[in-house]
């Protein structure tokens, strides 16, 4: 049976889409198959980070209203063959989606896939809460600054009482992906450190992503991260997040503790 | 326009009050549902006069001008909407009742039956509004029983309300920053408050709010107000209570 996931975070630009498509591409990489879906209906995104907007035939809402059947919405990769897309509509926007359209998407695609992969939209109305209402596992990502963390805090309690999981009075899975985080700014106070975001959303970590020219460099040439360069440090931190997902006990590095270590290093041999 | 300052420099007194209201639950198509109404109020003559009405929109998908039909096909049956719950904000605006949130089910109103005065109807209305998971001790089954204290179990995250005027509330967690947590008794934080705390919200002089760390946003005892501008900055991050002391607030670290 698949697990569904939902990668969300309230607060836009925050890097939901460059970790569904980092994270989908890791999990398929594993040799499980994988689906991950844009429920950004309007904004669609997800295609262009996967590099698949070229093929995008039919979508989301096609599938929802009855125009094509599920497999022909579904978009192969053509570097990972486990990984797929289920594209969002452009045109369209999120009164399309309906609850049941969804659930049946859901319902068709738990049999064939080992992971689904829900890639919501910013905010807290109706395509955030449509993203979240069918998976077992959330993935929040967060920026290390203030506001990102209060409209973290503020999705976590959605998935609390929004989901199937919470109304069933199951308890939702919730992780924080820590994104963006740049070691001297948060060491110089610019930034939240970790300890403090965890404190705050008291939630387990699942990764801590380093600001990296790297995600942005893979984005705009259409690959997850994860499949860009493989060496580079945003792609590990991802490939060790979806290794945790997937259920193994990893300890979490923060990026550039061993650079302060340098710098002590280097500022003791300046004195 | 300047407005002369007076001598009077007695804080304003901002208090919270409970009402039990009825709450209407209408249902499409209106008409139907209009004449169902007329034939309960024609069994019993000014069942709805005097008394606040609420109206519940949940699951009701209207637009502007059906409300205002609505209301107004209400006010020719002589029953007044002091409030709307569950409906869009959008529906909503000057001229409309204001919307109304964070209720909680209570007794069932008897409907009159035929013939008979009131005989004890079993209605299970769907009033729902019940706080967000995880909170103890309230539920629609015993609300109506006074319960002298809730603990819930887990942090209080941005947006959501613990709202309980019949006593304590003790929160084994953090009150995040938007939280809100309203007690008609004390509040006790066993974890950092950086939301708000409003204790004592029925005219409770004596209740207290208790904090392990303190950066709150707002704090009222009895509707006295203090933002965080005007706490005392050395207590920022310690373990604080406050109480009332006649019209004024007092603060002092725990340690």
């Amino acid at each position: 049976m698949a697990k569904v996931i939902v990668v969300t975070s309230g607060k836009g630009g925050v890097g939901k889409t460059t970790s569904t498509a980092a994270l989908g591409a890791a999990l398929a990489q594993r040799g499980e198959k994988t689906v991950v879906i844009d429920f950004d209906v309007g904004l669609r995104n997800l295609d262009l980070v996967m590099g698949a907007e070229r093929r995008v035939v039919y979508d989301l809402v096609n599938v929802i209203q009855g125009d094509a059947k599920l497999p022909q919405a579904l978009i192969r990769d053509k570097r990972v063959e486990t990984l797929f897309l289920l594209p969002a509509s452009q045109t369209r926007d999120k009164d399309a989606l309906t609850e049941e359209g969804i659930a049946t998407v859901m319902e068709t695609l738990k049999k064939h896939f080992d992971w689904i992969l829900c890639d919501s939209p910013a905010g807290i109305e109706r395509g955030a809460t449509l993203a979240m209402r069918h998976a077992d596992t959330a993935v929040i990502v967060t920026n290390p600054e203030v506001s990102s963390v209060r409209d973290s805090d503020r999705i976590i309690g959605l998935l609390d009482s929004k989901t199937l999981k919470a109304e069933n009075g199951e308890r939702m899975d919730k992780h924080l992906l820590l994104t963006r985080y740049d070691a001297t700014r948060a060491a110089r106070g610019d930034m939240l450190k970790v300890d403090d975001v965890l404190e705050i959303l008291s939630i387990p970590l699942l990764g801590i992503i380093p600001e990296s020219s790297e995600v942005l460099r893979a984005s705009n040439l259409g690959t997850p991260v994860t499949l860009a360069d493989k060496a580079s440090a945003p792609a590990i931190a991802y490939q060790q997040a979806a290794r945790r997902l997937a259920g193994e006990t990893l300890p979490v590095a923060i990026p550039g503790e061993r650079r302060s270590l340098l710098e002590k290093m280097f500022g003791r041999r300046a004195a | 326009m300047t407005e002369s300052l007076t001598e009077d420099n007695r804080p304003i007194r901002l208090k919270g009050r409970s009402f039990l209201t009825l709450t209407l639950s209408p249902e499409q198509p209106f008409a139907g549902w209009l004449a169902r109404l007329d034939d309960l109020a024609r069994r019993s003559a000014g069942f709805f006069l005097n008394r606040p009405v609420v109206l519940d929109l949940e699951g009701v998908d209207l637009t502007k001008a059906e409300l205002s039909d609505l209301i107004a096909e209400l006010g020719k049956r002589n029953v007044w909407i002091m409030g709307i719950e569950g409906a869009r904000l959008s529906l909503l605006g000057p001229g409309m009742p204001p919307a109304m949130k964070g209720g909680r089910p209570g007794p069932d109103f008897d409907a009159p039956k035929d013939g008979a005065d009131a005989s004890s109807g079993d209605r299970p209305d769907s009033a729902n509004a019940a706080p967000a998971g995880g909170i103890e001790g309230i539920s629609a089954r015993d609300a109506a029983r006074p319960v002298p204290s809730i603990i819930v179990r887990e942090p209080v995250r941005s947006g959501q309300s613990v709202i309980f005027p019949e006593g304590d509330v003790t929160i084994i967690g953090s009150v995040a920053s938007g939280a809100e947590v309203v007690a008609g008794g004390s509040i006790h934080v066993y974890g950092t408050l950086r939301g708000r705390a409003l204790a004592g919200t029925i005219g409770n002089t004596s209740a207290r709010i208790f904090c392990r760390k303190l950066e709150a946003e707002l704090l009222a005892i009895d509707g006295l107000y203090k933002t965080a501008e005007d706490m005392d900055k050395g207590l920022r991050g310690q373990a604080v209570q406050f109480w009332l002391d006649g019209d004024a607030i007092r603060a002092e670290a725990l340690n």
